[in-house]
């Protein structure tokens, strides 16, 4: 025997409306009707009173009136708004109204602005594993975050159940699904302990799969996220975006990319970073034995720019499409600049790069660090007019990087350092195969580049860069 | 306002913050010794620093313009640069 649910509010004008069909209606059958607002609307004695919105919520109603048929206790169909033609289907009940059959339905209160959020802690905050810290009357919270040792120095957004319950709105990911364990004590790291520190880094619920993914990325053993935050070296993780998901939280892939002023890129690198200090109890002073470090430390992320490139990006020559989205993880120091205002060939270019390459690190340290070639409009425009592809770019600056060995013994230039006399008679490469990596960012305006290079344990002995995809949620 | 926020970590420390980790030993510190200025916290500081110099232990002397109010900024900033440990005296 059908049964159904109707969820109303007298505050709505095709509510109001369908009285006579709701009167209509529960004469026939058992018509429970839950009322957002006045429990006395519409007059029937089987109207509950939902003002606090709970049987609203876990019926997950976005519009009202919403009518729902159970056949026992399972759901087996709803419509919603009024629609004649779907009334009567859903009910088999041929329907007498002197009114149009058609009338749009207004929204569910359980959908007014940042309601979601404050529903979701009053009724599903059980849901949320993590410890509760209650700070003092006298606290400040933000005080309250440094003096508890989860500041990256600068301060938190205070965690709230309210702020956690939102950005888990992000991702349709399960809270609890537990996406690795984050060294250098190997917590473990939930959903949900990626979302509090998203929170704190500042990031909106639409940047959560982006972190979600990083961390992902971070965790794979090949990354080697222990080693590269022990290392005295300058590393620390960098996060490239690509793909649609980039545009639509507006990250930042030209100007200024790699610097501040873009909420996306400053708040989703710093959110990685709050995670392996939070969850992985990885500090400066710690397991962090960075001699320097480097102000990526904060956050170091950016999106390429991928609109009308003449090279594929990153994550297409990684075996992705366009279409998808994805994280890049990288084991970064600084930045270097180059400047070169007067190449027009792409021989020329690529000279200027190789010597910008050619120095990384140290001129005499070869098959050590990876690096990123971040080259902008400009340049790139001087690969687009010859035609030359990305990869003919890569295998000349393979080429201008097979260095003699006479150059990079130690001794060799009054340097002590370098590497062992023995290989004085060879030429070898700077970089390991595949070690050089290109992208498209920065600026419309500047012949400059940028050269990212990696720690100095790159590849397979430490860390190569790791692609994700990203989950975007149907529901985010 | 108090309120109620959710912990970031792995949670496996106590919730509940420990107080710095105390020196076993003074040897080779320096210990700031900071009469608050009350009647005769110098008597209690004077004999403090006497069995400290007894024992070999570098002590340095400070003093708070008054009791009744917290210490300016510039003389903890000053004892935290300067000293290891800080042992301060209430009397009456």
């Amino acid at each position: 025997m059908d049964n159904y649910v109707l969820v109303v509010k007298e505050d709505c004008a095709t509510c109001r409306l369908v009285v006579p069909v709701i009167n209509q209606l529960s004469g026939l059958f058992h018509l429970k009707i839950y009322s957002q607002d006045n429990p006395n609307f519409p007059l029937n004695e089987d109207v509950v009173d939902d003002s606090e919105l709970k049987e609203s919520w876990s019926l997950n109603i976005e519009t009202v009136p919403t009518i729902i048929r159970y056949d026992g206790q399972s759901e087996t169909g709803r419509t919603f708004g009024w629609d004649k033609e779907a009334w009567e289907s859903l009910t088999g009940v041929s329907l007498a109204t002197d009114f149009p059959d058609f009338r749009p339905g207004c929204g569910s209160r359980t959908v007014d602005p940042g309601m979601a959020g404050k529903l979701a802690v009053k009724f599903d905050r059980d849901k949320l594993q993590s410890r509760r810290i209650a700070t003092a009357a006298e606290e400040d919270d933000i005080e309250a975050c440094f003096d508890r040792d989860w500041s990256d120095g600068l301060p938190l957004v205070p965690p709230t159940e309210l702020r956690v319950m939102r950005m888990l709105s992000g991702t349709n990911r399960d809270l609890r699904e537990v996406i690795g364990a984050v060294p250098p004590d190997y917590g473990e790291c939930t959903v949900e302990k990626i979302a509090v520190n998203a929170v704190m880094a500042g990031c909106k619920p639409e940047y959560l799969p982006v972190v979600i993914s990083s961390v992902e990325a971070a965790l794979q053993d090949e990354f080697c996220m222990h080693g590269l935050l022990a290392t005295t070296y300058f590393s620390g993780p960098m996060i490239l975006v690509n793909g649609p998901i980039s545009r639509a939280i507006g990250m930042n892939s030209k100007g200024n990319a790699l610097g501040q002023g873009n909420r996306a890129n400053a708040t989703i690198g710093r959110a990685l970073q709050l995670v392996i200090r939070n969850v992985g109890g990885g500090k400066p002073g710690g397991v962090d034995r960075a001699v320097f470090g480097n102000p990526g430390k904060y956050s170091y992320c950016f999106a390429e720019d991928e609109t009308n490139s003449c090279w594929e990006s990153l994550a297409v020559e990684k075996g992705f499409s366009s279409d998808q989205s994805t994280v890049t993880l990288f084991a970064a120091d600084g930045m270097q600049g180059i400047v070169d205002q007067k190449s027009r060939e792409p021989d020329s270019l690529a000279r200027s790069f190789a010597a910008g390459l050619r120095v990384a690190s140290h001129p005499k340290m070869i098959l050590a660090a990876d690096a990123f070639l971040v080259v902008s409009p400009e340049h790139e425009r001087v690969f687009r007019d010859a035609g030359w592809s990305k990869q003919q770019l890569k295998d000349r600056l393979g080429e201008l990087l097979m260095i003699p060995g006479t150059e990079l013994i130690a001794g060799a230039g009054g340097i002590a350092e370098g590497i062992p006399e023995k290989f004085a008679d060879s030429t070898m490469p700077k970089f390991r195969e595949g070690g050089l990596n290109i992208i498209r960012a920065g600026g419309s305006a500047g012949l400059f580049s940028a050269i990212i290079a990696g720690w100095g344990a790159s590849g397979k002995m430490g860390s190569v860069p790791v692609t994700r995809e990203i989950l975007v949620s149907s529901q985010a | 306002m108090s309120n109620v926020l959710m912990d970031p970590t792995s949670e496996l420390s106590s919730e509940h913050r420990e107080p710095l980790p105390r020196p076993s030993s003074l040897e080779g510190l320096t210990v700031g010794l900071l009469d608050i200025s009350k009647a005769r916290g110098d008597v209690f500081i004077d004999r403090i620093e006497d069995l400290m110099v007894q024992r070999g232990i570098s002590t340095r002397r400070y003093k708070k313009p008054t009791f009744t109010r917290i210490a300016p900024v510039e003389l903890t900033q000053q004892i935290a640069t300067e000293c290891d440990v800080v042992v301060e005296s209430l009397a009456d």
